[in-house]
């Protein structure tokens, strides 16, 4: 999995000056863009769009006091909040990885590299139930934080460490490449200008790479809220203070509350919608800046 | 970067970086991996071959077996026909349908499943209809393959199209001046080129089809033997207090992750440029 910022491409320029030309010779558009344009539709639009309406199948009201009642806010608090601070430590852990693996070749790095995905190739469940069995209290690392009054295992905490586990690679993979690309003439410049090596770091490496930072962590944040099969296993699941919202959402499901467990995900699915558009802006920040 | 070493960073401060990234590596990724690994095995190997060999675990390998047989291929002819699409041809809105076909990685696995479930559940839109004609989609296979066709989709699609963006259409419109047909341009000349871009989303495609657990576990109904795919087994056995098959189930698909990583390793270092455009 590459970056998926670098995914979304910026511009549809085909090399080699057809660009001018609207008419492909090529076959196939309208047999391509068909099959496309419905299996787009039949699995994701059509189907999510169903959550839309449903939610709203009992009138306003009734969407309001499911979207917002008093445990489906706890858990947005938890499931976002978890999200935002797992994201911000990515950021640190994941520049510091990404400086390392960029700048300084030394044995091992490319199997470091590799195990960075580990997060995207394991299964989420597996995640689940391995970091349960390392921070309860009996695993190796729960034996020594929870006499040192730090449980992690079946508390909100748990719920931080799943999601670190789960978002680093996004900041890894999209850091990455930018600071790969940056010449080391601007830093020598800045070197031989008599800048401190800090200095050097904040006022010129931090700035170019800061969109793509930006960019990581809104990657981890939304892949983090909505993140179910790690957490549910190191969570405690206790509603009000350790069940996160996708959990509630299958609960509602279980009691036959399809218009409640609708409602929820309307609110998710909204708030992730505005990540996205957040990302987009954020690419569009980069691409000024390399422009 | 070669020129500017003498100006980088000492090497005490170079080696404590190094330290750190690893340390961290070790403890966050390396540990739980080996926590499965040692979970698995505490009882020793027969106990481990049992679990796997047992019938509900064999079922469960079979049925996510078979969803990836199913899922993955559908979304490989979608992501090669959205990319011949939007990488050969010129036509308004075409980043919209970039966007919209990358929608299922910011959707939450759990919200993926539901809405399965308010389209074919026994209270949904086509619940009754379906129930009348004695069919059966959610809490059976059909529901299985359509979560993780969902949550697979955008995979394929968004390895090639960036990659095929960057080869352009001259090598095809080469072929169709020398007069191939159209499927043959695109056996001959467009398959080859995308081949190894092509392997490596179906790689990554197949490992999250096979590892999914959110957006299943919402559609299965929790059959054991019947509908619980591997993962699920994984929750079963582990909310059973069996943690040794639990860990033993899991460490299948362990296996599996490790497996695609040294593969998708592998096709970085040797064919880098062939997979994905080149970043700057």
């Amino acid at each position: 999995m590459r970056t998926i910022a670098s995914a979304s491409i910026p511009e549809f320029v085909v090399p080699g000056g057809a660009r001018t030309r609207t008419h492909s010779p090529l076959p196939g558009f309208g047999l391509s863009l068909g099959i496309t344009i419905m299996w787009l539709s039949l699995i994701v639009l059509i189907p999510l769009s169903a959550v839309f309406v449903k939610s709203l199948s009992h009138g306003m009201h009734d969407f309001a006091a499911a979207a917002f009642s008093p445990r489906a806010l706890a858990a947005y608090r938890l499931s976002f909040g978890a999200a935002a601070i797992a994201a911000a430590v990515n950021c640190i852990f994941g520049l510091l990885i990404a400086w390392v693996l960029v700048r300084y070749p030394f044995p091992g790095r490319r199997l470091l590299s590799a195990l960075i995905d580990l997060p995207f190739a394991l299964p989420t469940a597996v995640a689940g139930i391995a970091l349960t069995a390392l921070y309860a209290d009996t695993g190796i690392i729960g034996r020594i934080l929870e006499p040192a009054g730090l449980p992690i295992a079946y508390k909100p905490s748990g719920v931080v460490v799943a999601l670190t586990f789960i978002g680093l690679p996004f900041v890894v993979r999209t850091v990455e490449p930018v600071l790969a690309g940056i010449s080391s003439e601007t830093e020598e410049a800045a070197l031989t200008l008599g800048a401190g090596r800090l200095q050097t770091f904040f006022r010129v490496v931090f700035p170019t790479i800061a969109p793509a930072l930006a960019t990581g962590f809104a990657l981890a944040f939304a892949r983090g809220a909505g993140e179910y099969g790690s957490v549910i296993f190191i969570a405690g699941n206790m509603p009000f203070k350790s069940e996160i919202a996708p959990l509630l959402i299958i609960t509602q499901l279980e009691e036959y509350d399809y218009a409640g467990a609708a409602a929820i995900a309307c609110v998710m699915l909204l708030i992730s919608f505005a990540v996205l558009l957040v990302l987009n802006l954020l690419q569009h920040w980069q691409e000024r800046r390399f422009a | 970067m070669a020129a500017a070493r003498g100006l980088r960073e000492p090497a005490a401060a170079k080696a404590l970086l190094i330290a750190a990234a690893v340390a961290y590596v070790v403890v966050m990724l390396l540990l739980p991996l080996g926590a499965v690994l040692t979970e698995a095995f505490r009882k020793g190997w027969q106990l481990w071959i049992a679990a796997i060999s047992d019938h509900d675990a064999r079922a469960s390998i079979k049925l996510t077996l078979l969803v990836a047989a199913i899922s993955v291929p559908l979304n490989t002819i979608f992501g090669i026909a959205a990319a011949w699409a939007i990488a050969k041809f010129d036509f308004r809105g075409k980043t919209s349908l970039v966007a919209l076909i990358e929608l299922p990685f910011s959707v939450s696995p759990v919200v993926s499943g539901l809405v399965f479930v308010l389209l074919f559940g026994a209270q949904g839109w086509f619940g009754p209809w379906l129930q009348d004609h004695d069919i059966r989609i959610i809490f059976a296979l059909p529901g299985l393959v359509l979560a993780t066709v969902f949550v697979t989709f955008p995979f394929v699609a968004r390895q090639l199209i960036p990659l095929m963006v960057s080869q352009g259409r001259a090598d095809e419109e080469a072929a169709l001046t020398l007069g191939a047909s159209g499927w043959q341009t695109f056996w001959r000349v467009t398959l080859p080129n995308i081949r190894f871009g092509l392997l490596y989303g179906v790689l990554l495609c197949n490992a999250r089809a096979m590892g999914e657990f959110g957006a299943v576990s919402v559609v299965s109904g929790h059959i054991r033997g019947e509908t619980n795919t591997m993962p699920l087994q994984v929750e079963a056995l582990y909310n059973d207090y069996d943690f040794v098959a639990a860990f033993a189930v899991a460490s299948l698909l362990t296996l599996l992750a490790v497996v695609t990583l040294a593969l998708k390793s592998a096709l970085e270092w040797r064919h880098r440029d062939e997979i994905a455009a080149r970043h700057h």
